[in-house]
């Protein structure tokens, strides 16, 4: 089967209920996207589905065929930051950092799709994030940020 | 010279016979005989390298493992103060497996349990300590000790590899040493010139290493004290840093393994022929206590293993939950005592009569379930075997390897990656182990071994289960009389023992973190009881401390409730060390302090506070609640840490919220519980710590008043369950003396 990842066609031979997840890791090597539990409870797995945040250990390769499927490669990089990722580095979220890609995955996703998130929002739409090392307050702090520097443009 | 000096030379030379045209620094630790004769036999001098430069760069070695408390970064910036070079100029290295990078600090922690004498002086123990720990070559990390251990001599690293620069440019160029300086990775001659160190790196190969150069006064620091950028924020901020589970050899198949799922029970038959038969499988093996399962996709080794049949044997522990409570509630005799570390005034004389309080309180085992499932890369030849996985022991994991192939451990290589986190899971090395034999089965293939999530939680040596019984006595407002008594088996001895090292003497954790507090009650003591052994249990983030820091921290509410006195008031009257004095009265001043508020005085937002001190570190929390509607909501934590100096600011603030949140998230929902012999908790629905939604605001100041420089990984986790019990208390008039809290109260 096809996938547009990135921006880029894969040609993938993988059984049609195989997981995003492990077609990215294991069969295509993008290995930013992280395996937390296989079960959608910690959210380190999250790519977007035409712009929607969706957990990709649950949703099948079939799935995500002829859609518009972004990893965290895909939203920015070292050089050409996106502003999710510029403000996780400018409040220094990351601990351990493991959870950090699906984190700001997430958080991207809610920014396209509300730019001026509440506290409640920002609650919300992240408490599906697992983060075993408790960087919360930085992540909250971080979504605010990205959120104020993306109105700015 | 001594055998260590010759393993430590031989270390040094592959170290920089990998480095062509380049030097390795290290430093020499001069140790004289007469002061502590148990280290004989190491002599004069032992070289530990930790500067490497070549012509294309500069790498700092930074043996403690980095599971996300940025120790690579703190490890580096230590060098760097030093050397002069910016932290955008280097690469951290966490370097092979080597006892020239022994952890001296973590042996003030293991003296206790490990040297049995009583009375021993505690200088007399850390030296017996200290040299067995040289002999075994404990390349740890844990017990908050990395910045204890590494402040002096990453600093005195990066020091004389400075002055062994200047010295050939001197030399070279004919000018003093002391007419040169040094900035961002140059030596700077008196007119200006600038020569990097990079251009030096073939000469130095050969230069004498300066030694006994003094450390720069705190004032002249650049990085240390002040907020820095960690050096793997950027990867990590990218998706690009990389970790054990991403790491990936040429050739290598994936695996993963089919346990026993009671821990450490026997495999009497199976049947993998439909697994077999399943597309990518490569291979379905027999290892101890299970199998593996060999595929060219993970997915597909987690796939077939679902479709094997078992039939396991139990384990040697008891199968069900009220059992394992059952050998703890027995174990409060004299024959099982294994510490009385504290007897102050007469606890006896003070508790015999009728007015004497009770309780009991309970904490569970508690899974680590850091985020990234345990993983190793092994691949066994005949005559070598290569290991590249995240471990903070790996020093253990080399000789494991060793006698499981019989491969001399010189001939292990062992790999240190990045960790997603481990909370002391990582001090364990099954998943190389069951690596190791899979690799056996397919020689010269690496392979790939992923545990699935549930794997990983099951098998999860967890934290200690423990049950504290308290007796006490308040007169006249005040708190008169502490009888603690703690039941647990010993968490050292379970550990050790999958080392094939034993621990003899008491095990000190069984009362860290409640005989040595801060609080003079005139009538105080503390018994530690060894409960028989039950489930296999492993450090978990502040290890004892993490259940007694509770347990002390509740008894201590209980009485001063009876003395009608407010906590804050009364544990600042009781204080006997002025440095948990300090942290007590920040909190208060953080916190606005004015008592404890709740259905007392009409209100639905209460408060709570403890201070625990562990690993050295004095940690007080308040804690606000509010009961809502929705369940009881965490509002506010205000935190104060004696550490005597904040290496990093920013980092140090994220880890003392992380630990809070650590300590907070399990009190409130977590749990491992055995039925059956097996854990019922096999992932984060039934396990989740704390989500999002649920985290407080958390305000942290360090306290820099101490003279000892502490780390700060472990000490916020003890505190904070008894602060949050304390506020429980105040908006709901509930005790809670078992953990988890969600048993007997609701959270939103």
């Amino acid at each position: 089967m096809q996938l547009r990842i990135n921006g880029t066609l894969h040609e993938v031979d993988v059984e049609e209920d195989m997981p995003l997840l492990w077609v990215l890791r294991d069969e295509l090597g993008l290995t930013g996207t992280k395996f937390g539990c296989g079960i959608a409870q910690c959210g380190a797995c999250t790519v977007h589905l035409d712009g929607v945040a969706v957990r990709s250990c649950q949703t099948w390769a079939s799935d995500a065929e002829g859609a518009e499927i972004i990893t965290i490669e895909g939203l920015g990089t070292p050089d050409l930051l996106h502003a999710v990722q510029e403000a996780w580095l400018t409040e220094q979220v990351a601990q351990c950092g493991f959870c950090q890609s699906g984190q700001m995955m997430q958080a991207a996703a809610l920014l396209s799709e509300n730019p001026q998130p509440t506290d409640q929002d920002i609650d919300d739409a992240m408490s599906g994030n697992l983060c075993r090392c408790g960087t919360y307050p930085r992540i909250r702090a971080a979504v605010k940020r990205a959120a104020a520097a993306m109105q700015e443009g | 010279m001594g055998r260590l000096k010759t393993i430590a030379r031989r270390t040094f030379l592959i170290g920089s016979a990998a480095v062509v045209g380049g030097v390795a620094f290290g430093v020499y630790t001069v140790r004289k005989p007469h002061e502590n004769p148990l280290t004989a036999g190491a002599g004069e001098a032992v070289l530990t390298p930790y500067v490497k430069i070549t012509a294309d760069g500069i790498t700092l070695i930074t043996p403690r493992a980095d599971s996300g408390q940025g120790v690579y970064h703190v490890q580096a910036a230590l060098i760097a103060e030093e050397l002069d070079v910016d932290l955008d100029q280097i690469k951290a290295d966490p370097g092979p497996p080597s006892p020239a990078y022994w952890n001296t600090a973590l042996a003030a922690e293991a003296a206790e349990f490990m040297v049995p004498a009583a009375g021993m002086m505690q200088d007399m123990a850390e030296g017996a300590v200290n040299s067995v720990m040289k002999v075994m070559g404990l390349q740890i990390t844990g017990g908050s000790t990395t910045v204890p251990d590494q402040f002096e001599k990453l600093r005195l690293a990066g020091a004389s590899a400075r002055e062994t620069i200047k010295t050939l440019v001197a030399e070279r160029e004919g000018v003093a040493v002391t007419d040169l300086t040094t900035a961002s990775g140059n030596v700077i001659l008196p007119d200006g010139q600038k020569i990097p160190y990079t251009s030096l790196a073939a000469d130095l190969a050969d230069a004498e290493v300066v030694q006994d150069v003094p450390l720069r006064d705190p004032s002249e620091w650049r990085y240390l004290g002040k907020p820095m950028q960690r050096i793997d924020m950027l990867a990590k901020s990218t998706g690009t840093q990389e970790y054990g589970i991403d790491a990936s050899v040429d050739g290598m198949v994936h695996a993963t393994v089919l346990m026993n799922p009671a821990q450490g029970g026997g495999m009497a038959d199976y049947d993998a022929s439909e697994a077999l038969a399943m597309r990518g499988v490569k291979a379905v093996v027999p290892i101890t206590g299970g199998l593996g399962i060999v595929a060219d996709n993970t997915w597909r080794a987690f796939r077939a293993a679902q479709a094997i049949n078992v039939t396991w044997e139990d384990p040697s522990f008891p199968l069900e939950q009220a059992d394992h409570w059952a050998a703890l509630e027995v174990a409060f005799t004299p024959d099982a005592q294994d510490s009385q570390k504290r007897n102050d005034g007469d606890v006896d004389a003070a508790l015999s009569d009728d007015e004497v309080l009770t309780a009991e309180y309970r904490a569970p085992y508690l899974a680590h379930a850091p985020l990234e499932p345990v993983n190793a890369i092994v691949r066994v030849d005949d005559d070598r075997a290569e290991v590249w996985t995240g471990t903070q022991i790996p020093r253990f994991i080399q000789a494991n390897v060793s006698r499981i192939t019989g491969i001399p451990a010189d001939n292990v290589t062992v790999h240190v990656l990045m960790m997603g986190g481990s909370f002391g899971h990582r001090l364990e090395d099954e998943v190389v182990k069951q690596a190791t034999e899979i690799a056996m089965q397919m020689k010269g293939t690496p392979v790939k071994l992923t545990l699935s999530r549930e794997e990983d939680m099951i098998h999860d040596f967890p934290r200690q289960i423990a049950m504290a019984r308290m007796r006490g006595k308040v007169a006249n407002g005040q708190v008169e009389a502490l009888d603690l008594g703690i039941a647990m088996p010993s968490v050292v001895a379970s550990q050790l023992s999958r080392q094939n090292q034993s621990a003899p003497g008491p095990d000190s954790q069984i009362v860290a973190g409640a005989w040595e507090q801060p609080f003079a009650i005139p009538h105080q003591r503390v018994t530690g009881y060894r409960a028989q052994p039950l489930a296999p249990i492993s450090s978990w983030r502040s290890v004892g401390a993490s259940t007694n820091g509770f347990f002390f921290n509740a008894a201590l509410d209980e009485l001063i409730e009876a003395a009608g006195s407010d906590p804050l008031e009364e544990r600042l009257r009781l204080c006997s060390d002025p440095l948990a004095r300090q942290a007590l009265e920040a909190v208060a001043e953080m916190s606005d302090w004015s008592g404890i508020g709740g259905m007392a005085n009409g209100s639905r937002t209460g408060r709570g506070v403890a201070l625990t001190k562990s690993f050295g570190v004095h940690c007080a929390q308040v804690i606000e609640v509010t009961d809502t509607d929705a369940g009881l909501r965490i509002d506010n934590v205000w935190v104060a840490a004696e550490v005597g100096r904040v290496v990093d600011p920013v980092n140090f603030e994220n880890l003392v919220q992380g630990g809070v949140i650590y300590g907070l998230g399990h009190a409130m929902n977590s749990e491992i519980t055995y039925a059956g012999g097996v854990a019922e908790q096999s992932n984060f629905d039934m396990n989740p710590g704390m989500r999002l939604h649920q985290c407080p605001n958390i305000f942290v100041r360090g306290l820099e008043n101490g003279d000892r420089v502490l780390g700060i990984g472990e000490p916020p986790v003890p505190p904070a369950a008894p602060a949050l019990a304390g506020a429980i208390w105040a908006v709901t008039g509930t005790r809670l003396r078992e953990m988890p809290f969600n048993k007997t109260v609701r959270f939103v």
